[in-house]
């Protein structure tokens, strides 16, 4: 049977900058700052490096990657386009490059400004050519941004299987518990009750401002090269053992959907990665789910097979998403109390688990295995499961 | 009142619009096996025929999903928060999304009933938008 890349690649590299709120610096300079830092870590240098994932969101091209890094060589490139679900596909497209022997050392480079300049609650963000059919037929309605699209989703699940606000909030509170054990979460030193997720005002219904992502400012990035290549690094490697994504139907409006309450494309991505692994739900230690909104958690826990279609509320009650719990969920703190980083800080937490570099207090006890979701624009999705 | 943004409209898309101007909503269907679709696009997934007809819509349907919005994400909707954005799925099946008038903020429910109306913006656009009707 093929197992397509399974073990083929190894992220040895990972880096960030300092999350914050508010930044003087380029969204370049950011992006390049957590470049060196992963190539650094991995114990290689700018010249070893001969291909560039760029971000798209960010408005990123290779191009400045090569005349700052100073990249000699750069023999492979490309660019992903969907949305917050890019960062798996752009994996999926290093570790096939690496697996042809296109390229060796995949340098991905990722994070945005979503405080100083791409702002969600002003509509200050990206414009894709996938949402040509929403401005034409639901922008002019005032259905403007994310919050409002996935809240019609959420708002049918709530709907169809009695998912509640609560549950909602137990997503916010257990990301806010973990973040409070991350000294770099922009959260952290901010506890949360699920009485002030329940207090805090609505933005759009059913999500009230807990339940929306940090509008942050913050790079991440990362380094994959062959297992072979690997075994020359500095860090102890971290095997990409399955990748996937999934486009949805239709993947360029929410509204369109015939089942809206489906992550569809994050359960192709799912599932096409479980294969390629020749592992299950139940054999990940635990999971960093996308959590633009609380919601996209419920959903990712259902759509990626944790729970049945329709349990991923009750699935998240008592702490089971918590440290401790049957899956802890986003043990940095995610999107939604770290930083947004587009996914990658889920990335480098699971790289850092899974080294067992993250301090005694939120480390998963011999993690060996870990899903990463991602989501973006209309419910499309990848997936990486990542392992030791 | 005119409202940012307004739709970009291509040549695929004018007839709805046209008709709207007329005070007509209409939906593509596939010449070829009588499939409708909105949002409009060229082919039929179903048949692949790229020959279509515009046809009417009853413009009587439910509420399928909405929002009621607090944030005012966009200045030209500033003055209207809170207010209840739908997706609207008509009787023949397809679905559309409308902002609904103001007093029906406090009482739309999914499978609300509604109805279309036509909201002459100005010359050049009329947007068809939804209202909750009584339910029979």
């Amino acid at each position: 049977m093929t197992v397509g890349l399974r073990g083929e690649c190894a992220i040895v590299g990972v880096g960030n900058t300092a999350y914050a709120r508010g930044t003087n610096r380029s969204t370049l300079e950011l992006h390049l700052e957590a470049s060196l830092r992963a190539i650094t870590e991995a114990g290689l240098h700018p010249r070893d490096i001969d291909a560039v994932m760029p971000q798209e969101m960010a408005g990123r091209v290779t191009e400045e990657f090569i005349v700052n890094l100073g990249l000699p060589d750069v023999a492979f490139t490309s660019t992903i386009r969907s949305g917050g679900a890019s960062l798996g596909s752009a994996i999926q497209s290093a570790c096939l490059a690496i697996a042809a022997g296109v390229a060796t050392c995949v340098l991905v480079p990722w994070g945005r400004r979503g405080y100083t300049e791409q702002r969600v609650s002003t509509r200050s963000t990206v414009e894709s050519p996938v949402l040509d059919t929403v401005n034409e037929f639901e922008r002019p309605y005032g259905n403007l941004v994310a919050a409002q699209w996935f809240a019609h989703a959420a708002q049918r699940h709530m709907y169809e299987f009695g998912t509640t606000s609560e549950q909602f909030g137990a997503v916010a509170v257990a990301c806010r518990r973990h973040a409070n054990l991350n000294p770099q979460a922009i959260m952290h030193g901010r506890p949360m009750t699920l009485a002030q997720h329940q207090a805090s005002r609505m933005i759009t219904t059913p999500f009230r401002l807990f339940d929306c992502s940090l509008e942050s400012d913050g790079a991440g990035a990362i380094v994959i090269t062959s297992v072979d290549r690997a075994r020359t690094c500095r860090t102890a490697p971290v095997l990409v053992s399955g990748v996937g994504e999934g486009h949805g139907d239709p993947p360029t409006s929410i509204t369109q959907k015939r089942d809206t309450t489906w992550i569809e494309g994050v359960r192709a991505a799912g599932q096409r990665a479980f294969a390629m692994a020749g592992l299950g739900p139940e054999d990940m230690d635990c999971a960093q789910l996308y959590d633009g909104f609380t919601w996209f958690v419920i959903g990712g826990l259902e759509a990626l097979g944790f729970c049945e279609h329709g349990e991923g509320g009750r699935f998240v009650e008592g702490g089971a998403i918590e440290l401790g719990g049957a899956l802890p969920v986003n043990t940095h703190g995610g999107l939604l109390s770290e930083a947004h980083v587009s996914g990658m800080n889920h990335v480098i937490e699971a790289v850092r688990q899974l080294r067992g570099e993250v301090p005694p207090q939120r480390r998963v006890d011999g993690c060996r295995r870990v899903l990463v979701s991602f989501e973006g624009d209309f419910h499309e999705g990848s997936v990486v499961i990542l392992s030791r | 009142m005119s409202r940012t943004p307004r739709p970009e409209i291509s040549p695929l898309t004018a007839p709805f619009w046209d008709a709207a101007r007329s005070h007509q909503l209409v939906v593509q269907r596939c010449d070829g096996c009588g499939t409708l679709r909105h949002y409009p696009q060229l082919r039929c997934v179903r048949c692949l025929g790229a020959d279509y007809s515009w046809v009417s819509s009853s413009g009587r349907g439910v509420v399928f999903s909405y929002t009621v919005t607090h944030q005012a994400f966009d200045a030209g909707w500033a003055d209207r928060v809170p207010y209840a954005v739908a997706t609207i799925e008509l009787e023949e099946g397809v679905r559309m999304v409308s902002d609904l008038p103001a007093s029906d903020t406090d009482r739309v429910e999914i499978g609300a009933p509604v109805e279309v109306f036509f909201d002459d913006v100005d010359g050049e656009l009329t947007l068809p938008r939804f209202r909750l009707t009584a339910k029979e």
